[in-house]
């Protein structure tokens, strides 16, 4: 009993020293405090980052695979001349000989200045079959796709992405309209629906779509039926893998790759994507959190270094409670609270700040960014546990000192 | 209470190990002191006074020989031991105060029971009635900034009284205050030797000083010198009040 009341009167005088100097105070759990909120706030975009991105993967559609030409050249030197042997009738190939494969198209990419009545847009220009809506899970909201007899006469019809429309057109609907991309007029037939930004921050909205046939005659040339990639899906998430398989055997016989030979193309799942983008994600964020970590090891040395210029200040003050009647164990106990209180007002204080930047960052970014409890915990664990381990030898070293000493009275 | 004497120090030596030679700062020291004296250590600066306070009042050990406090060996325990000690049995009043800053009279009175585990309340009524003892209960939320030498000294008597010690250490307890304030404080502790019998043990180099003291023990040299009873000490309040007044009266008591 009494020995609770004796600790509780060593943290209540901890708690005074504190507050008797809240400059000091304030300086000394700066270090803790940054590092805190760092933590949080890394770990929050972290996760933020990572749902964006599955959010994103999700309205792609989790069968969808793309084929990416690959030079094959033993150099491994890649240049345009040598060219792909990827084309459109792949596409049809597979479609066609695959059984777990439902749709296919080919895909050609370029950029340019997209015009309308004197308003300009920089826009992304994909060239594509009808499946391709499909295949990237990507509805029309307004208007409609192209009709294959669009396709086939290689008309001068598009459908623009939500930033396209609303650069070009404001608030007006666009559908009907006609706009200008190179030297051609091309009539507007519909408008997509919003994707957000990609993950790395680049909009998906701004895009002008057209038939496949209509990009090679008008926007770019090409070698004939040649693709930059072909997209397909799978006939459901389960059947991915096989897909996958059955497009490298169609395409190594097609391009007629013998055993051993290296292949020309590269088939990637979405779930590879994802993968990948997660094992960037996860390296990037384990910086951060080391850097965070770093941050807070730093400030629980600084606390160290205040507690020793504040023990030595205060040996005087050390000498008088031993002179009268203090313990090791409650100098000890005084000094190490002081320490903890200071590292958990830092930690608390840091956990505020990077609420704040949380919700600054999330509405900055656009990101589902929120205050993981995890975090916070973690946070405030580790900033207790600094407290303790960093005040502990600055309160040892008080509770080890001679009494005559303190006192000044050799 | 036994009826052992309260401080026996037998064949007590101390030596501090400098750089280059050992100092014998005590040697062969035997000195009892029983309950209820008022007894004064003299001696100038280097004669080993302070040593031999800093032995009983439990604050340093002795190299050689035996100190037994209250009839028990203290030399060999334990620091927390010790520090029980020094809570139980010695009230400790020094040249310099020694009062925490910026912490009022009466936090600083309460501080010896916080240590040794009492309740707030009853600290508080305890620390209240020191305070009264030393005539300061209406200062006692003043921090010593905002007292006279002569009242941190008091705040200080009172610290070492509430806990109820058998011994009361004074290190030149008016080293710092003037004559008549000195006088004051001496009054107290003759007052307080008088009406409940607390030993104390006051080290001191001025000799109207002792002369208020019942036995003088004057060291030299790391040894006892002499020890001679004073069987008429000087009565400090009777002294005080022949002092001229010269005015200041009004501030001092005040």
């Amino acid at each position: 009993m009494s020995s609770i009341l004796r600790f509780l009167s060593g943290v209540l005088i901890a708690l005074r020293a504190v507050r008797r100097n809240k400059l000091r105070a304030a300086l000394t759990i700066l270090g803790i405090t940054i590092g805190v909120a760092a933590l949080v706030t890394v770990t929050a975009l972290a996760s933020g980052a990572r749902e964006s991105i599955g959010a994103q993967i999700s309205n792609l559609g989790s069968n969808a695979l793309i084929v990416f030409p690959r030079s094959a050249r033993p150099s491994g030197v890649r240049s345009l001349l040598s060219g792909s042997r990827l084309n459109e009738f792949d596409a049809d190939a597979l479609v066609r000989e695959s059984t777990s494969i439902k749709a296919a198209t080919p895909f050609l990419r370029a950029s340019g200045t997209i015009v309308y009545e004197g308003q300009n847009a920089k826009a992304s220009i994909i060239g594509a079959r009808i499946p391709y809506f499909e295949i990237r899970n990507w509805k029309v909201t307004r208007g409609e796709t192209w009709t294959t007899t669009n396709e086939a006469l290689g008309e001068k019809v598009v459908v623009i992405g939500t930033d396209t429309a609303r650069d070009l057109f404001g608030s007006s609907d666009p559908v009907g309209r006609t706009i200008r991309v190179g030297r051609y007029p091309y009539r507007v037939i519909g408008v997509l629906e919003e994707k957000g930004p990609s993950p790395f921050g680049q909009s998906q909205d701004e895009i002008v779509l057209m038939p496949i046939t209509t990009m090679r005659s008008h926007v770019i040339t090409t070698r004939r039926g040649e693709t930059h990639a072909i997209m397909m899906s799978a006939t459901s998430a389960e059947t991915t893998e096989r897909a996958k398989k059955q497009a490298e055997a169609i395409l190594r016989e097609r391009h007629r790759i013998g055993e051993g030979g290296e292949d020309d193309f590269m088939v990637r799942s979405q779930a590879e994507f994802k993968a990948m983008q997660d094992a960037v994600l996860g390296a990037l964020s384990a910086l951060l959190v080391g850097i965070a970590a770093v941050s807070l090891v730093v400030g629980g040395i600084g606390v160290m270094n205040i507690m020793l210029v504040s023990v030595t200040e205060r040996t005087r003050e050390i000498g008088i409670r031993m002179a009268i009647g203090a313990r090791e164990a409650d100098i000890l106990v005084q000094f190490l609270m002081e320490a903890l209180a200071l590292a958990m007002l830092g930690g608390l204080v840091g956990a505020l700040l990077g609420y704040g930047a949380i919700l600054g960052l999330g509405k900055a970014l656009d990101w589902p960014m929120s205050l993981s409890m995890t975090a916070l915990l973690i946070a405030l664990f580790v900033s207790t546990g600094t407290g303790l381990v960093f005040g502990f030898f600055p309160a040892w070293r008080a509770a080890r000192m001679d009494p005559v000493t303190a006192l000044g009275r050799e | 209470m036994s009826n052992d004497p309260i401080i026996e120090l037998v064949g007590v030596g101390k030596d501090y190990a400098t750089e280059a030679v050992v100092v014998r700062a005590l040697r062969n020291v035997d000195l009892t002191i029983e309950r209820g004296e008022f007894l004064a250590i003299v001696g100038q600066s280097g004669s080993g006074k302070s040593t031999m306070m800093n032995i009983i009042g439990c604050l340093d050990r002795p190299t050689r020989g035996r100190y037994l406090l209250d009839g028990i060996d203290v030399t060999e325990r334990s620091n927390d031991a010790r520090a029980i000690v020094r809570n139980r049995l010695i009230g400790f009043v020094f040249q310099g105060f020694n009062l925490l800053p910026r912490t009022t009279a009466l936090e600083n009175v309460e501080l010896p029971l916080v240590y040794r585990g009492v309740s707030s309340g009853d600290r508080k009524a305890r620390a209240i009635k020191a305070l009264s003892q030393v005539n300061l209960a209406d200062r006692m939320h003043h921090t010593p900034n905002q007292l006279s030498g002569g009242q941190q000294q008091r705040v200080a008597i009172a610290r070492a009284l509430v806990t109820e010690p058998p011994l009361l250490l004074a290190d030149e307890p008016t080293g710092n205050l003037d004559t008549r304030t000195s006088l004051e404080v001496l009054g107290l502790l003759q007052e307080l030797n008088r009406k409940s019998g607390i030993t104390i043990c006051l080290v001191t180099h001025e000799p109207d000083i002792a002369a208020c003291a019942s036995r003088v023990v004057q060291m030299r040299d790391g040894r006892i010198r002499s020890d001679t009873r004073n069987p008429q000490p000087l009565n400090a309040l009777a002294a005080l009040a022949e002092l001229p007044n010269d005015g200041e009266n009004a501030v001092v008591t005040q």
